[in-house]
């Protein structure tokens, strides 16, 4: 209802209806483009609202990054496109960009990331110079996109023999990167696991049954409560216990729980994967786990992220489940799901996870023997 | 003219002139157009050459004096790009840009910029492998934004969606197969929401739906899966039968007349006759792999591997193959001015005789990666590579 009211007053105002015939403002238009919705609620003001705000051209460049704060991704989308159509329009006016005023948003690492990759993008268009200069500055940035490009920068100003700075490896976030530092610093595969924030050891059960997929909804003991010490009717009625598995390198990843090898191969099959990590405050991470099949992620008892999926392929970080860890104590569990698929290429019954922040750098924790719990 | 505009009303079918929608005209991937070129290179043969912003594997299309096409760029592939060049000249006239809201995961031969986009007289309709859908009118206004993975966010498709939207009775059909929320989905051109939405087998799919009228009157979207060919009402999203004569994998099917050419085992041609179609001939030896068979001049053309295999549409009886690249084939085979077109992974297409004796007609090599479907229009060959946007023809 709230969301009527609003796109009612917006459309009024943008249609020129309002009282006393107001002229909308850019305030308004934003406004109406934040409003968009589920499913294209809010499409027919918000695209009214998109032109206005086009049309307003160089003085609504600013507000409109400034709006991708609070924006949620539907809306973030249309103000990224206006922003494209605006600074086009200039261009082809032959106006100039407001450079200064871009660069103190970028600078301002308080406002969206993503808004702040756009203004570096305008600006480097408008003035390279400025852009160049300030790039080298933001290797620890909140944008993943604008570190990256900081690092590389980095990397390609080092003359020949210079050493490669311990920094970027810590600034480092995009695995290709991380391997390339971190082979020039010769760093060993632990210390590239440590720097992702990869769990190395965990407690494993299973497998419980997953004929048909059905497993995947349903909730086996585990999520109810983890106790180790239990014995759980598994698949076929087969008694499974927890045990201890550690996470190794295959296949050029990281930290991989092979749990063919960990439980022996089963089909049809669903195993739990359990770590109980430190934090000194309460933290906002993502969980980002890889697995070639389906997932689910729970932390201290809530699910967090689910992914019914199977041999699709297998990449670091393909699914991220957001939460907040409480101080102290926090329980990871993990769900993989196995089907029957019986193709060479669709054995594989893995996973591997990590707690980071938003950028993808490790948040400092401390893994304790899930006993601990 | 009636008629005509009916159908196109209908089935979203445009003029030969244009080739706005994945394989053109009615999906068929047959150009009217005369005077096609035969012979060029990297250097050579075009009236325009435009480098593009970022790679894509998704067909350019045309309507009216512009060309549409998307693009995807960044480490993660999470830059969605929807660019408008002029046929002409090949200036780009307008570029936007969205960040994905969808998984980014795919198989490295493709990419977020995989589903062709679809044009008409208001502007274009760009889908991405994200489940980022927008549509612009011919001068890069965002008419409408739809983040349909942020609407239906279990849709997951690891591999990389690559099924096209297409037009049909008013409406904006986008098929959205895959292992979580799966759909084929009607939406309103003009606001982009749903007009309806209807469940489909939870499996991925690539395969792009087909439109056919069978009465002149109503639409029906045939859109083959992995639990058959379905036909559905375009007025509601009715799902009014399900054969299982033949399935939907990758490559799409084409329809003539009354006959539909299945790329299922090979092809299987269904004919209609009252409700479900019935099988009349099928040809193992023509599968198709990424590629669309082609329908054209009374024979069907299947590249696969490298080799273009060839038999009689009416019969299926086998009339020629031949190799035509150490490369495979992504890009669909076009038919048009009496030639088949047929384009290597690598970049080299080679020009058949459309006939029943085999008879290569040319080789060109442009040297870059050719994954998406080229469109014909106005007496060219416009082909997207992964570094530019060639106009290949005479100027």
């Amino acid at each position: 209802m709230k969301r009527l009211i609003l796109a009612v007053a917006v459309l009024a105002a943008v249609a020129g209806r309002g009282s006393g015939q107001q002229i909308p403002t850019t305030a308004d238009y934003l406004k109406g483009i934040k409003a968009v919705g589920r499913e294209g609620q809010g499409n027919d003001v918000a695209a009214s609202c998109w032109k206005g705000l086009v049309a307003t051209g160089e003085a609504a460049l600013l507000p409109t990054l400034e709006a991708f704060a609070g924006a949620n991704p539907t809306a973030a989308n249309w103000l990224r496109s206006a922003v494209d159509a605006i600074t086009e329009g200039e261009e082809k006016a032959g106006k100039k960009l407001p450079t200064e005023a871009l660069r103190t948003f970028l600078t301002t690492t308080t406002h969206d990331p993503a808004a702040r990759r756009i203004a570096y993008e305008v600006l480097a268009k408008a003035d390279p110079t400025a852009a160049e200069k300030i790039i080298l500055s933001l290797r620890d940035d909140p944008s993943v996109e604008l570190r990256r490009d900081a690092i590389a920068k980095a990397i390609a100003t080092l003359k020949d023999g210079d050493k490669v700075p311990e920094s970027l490896f810590t600034a480092a976030r995009d695995k290709d990167q991380v391997e390339e530092i971190g082979k020039r610093l010769n760093k060993s595969e632990a210390d590239i696991t440590n720097h992702f924030g990869f769990i190395p050891k965990w407690h494993v059960v299973g497998p419980f049954d997953n004929t048909k997929g059905e497993g995947f909804a349903k909730a086996y003991p585990p999520e109810q409560g983890v106790d180790l010490k239990a014995t759980y009717d598994g698949k076929g009625g087969a008694k499974v216990t927890w045990k201890a598995a550690t996470a190794k390198a295959k296949d050029k990843e990281y930290a991989l729980v092979d749990l063919n090898a960990e439980l022996t191969k089963h089909k049809d099959a669903v195993a739990y994967g359990f770590a109980v990590i430190e934090v000194a405050k309460e933290t906002p991470v993502e969980l980002r786990a890889g697995s070639i099949t389906s997932i689910k992620m729970f932390v201290n008892g809530k699910e967090v992220f689910d992914r019914d999926e199977y041999h699709h392929g297998m990449k670091m970080d393909q699914h991220v489940g957001k939460a907040t860890l409480k101080t102290g104590k926090n329980e990871l569990l993990v769900k993989i799901c196995q089907n029957n698929m019986t193709e060479p290429w669709a054995q594989s019954w893995a996973f591997q996870f990590r707690v980071c922040d938003a950028t993808g750098g490790a948040i400092p924790f401390k893994l304790l023997s899930p006993e601990a719990k | 003219m009636r008629k005509f505009l009916l159908l196109f009303l209908l089935t979203g079918t445009a003029s030969a002139a244009e080739w706005s929608q994945f394989r053109g005209p009615g999906g068929a991937c047959v150009s009217d157009e005369k005077n096609l070129p035969e012979k060029w290179s990297k250097t050579e043969g075009h009236r325009w050459k435009t480098d593009l912003p970022a790679r894509g594997v998704s067909g350019p299309v045309v309507f009216g004096d512009k060309i549409y096409l998307t693009a995807s760029s960044g480490v993660r592939d999470d830059r969605l790009h929807v660019l408008a060049f002029d046929l002409k000249t090949g200036k780009q006239l307008w570029h936007r840009q969205f960040a994905a809201t969808g998984g980014t995961n795919c198989h490295p031969m493709t990419c977020m910029a995989a589903p062709t986009p679809v044009a008409d007289e208001t502007g274009v309709y760009a889908l991405f492998a994200t489940g980022d859908l927008a549509a612009f009118d011919a001068n890069g206004t965002l008419r409408w934004y739809r983040s349909l993975v942020g609407d239906y966010p279990s849709i997951t498709n690891q591999v990389g969606m690559a099924s096209s939207p297409v037009l049909a009775d008013g409406k904006l059909i986008v098929p959205m197969d895959n292992s979580g929320d799966s759909f084929i989905a009607a939406l309103d051109p003009k606001t982009g929401t749903n007009v309806w939405k209807t469940p489909r087998f939870k499996e991925s799919n690539w395969v792009t739906p087909v439109v056919r009228s069978p009465d002149g009157r109503t639409a029906e979207i045939l859109f083959p899966g992995r639990d058959g060919l379905s036909a559905y009402d375009a007025a509601t999203g009715k799902r009014l039968w399900n054969s299982k004569l033949v399935n939907g994998d990758i490559p799409t099917p084409t329809i003539r007349e009354d006959i539909v050419y299945a790329p299922s085992g090979g092809v299987t041609t269904l004919k209609f006759e009252g409700g479900e179609p019935k099988k009349v001939w099928a040809s193992a030896k023509m599968g198709s792999g990424m590629t669309s068979p082609l329908v054209y001049d009374g024979m069907v053309y299947a590249a696969k591997d490298g080799v273009m295999n060839t038999v009689d549409a009416k019969t299926g009886e086998s009339l020629w193959s031949e190799r035509f690249s150490k490369d495979k084939a992504s890009a669909s085979p076009i038919g048009a001015d009496g030639k088949v077109y047929v384009f290597s992974n690598g970049g080299k297409t080679t020009v058949f005789k459309a006939s029943r004796e085999m008879e290569i007609v040319s080789e060109n090599d442009l040297g870059e990666e050719i994954l998406g479907t080229p469109a014909v229009a106005a007496g060219a060959i416009i082909i997207r590579t992964n570094k530019a946007l060639y106009c290949v023809g005479a100027k």
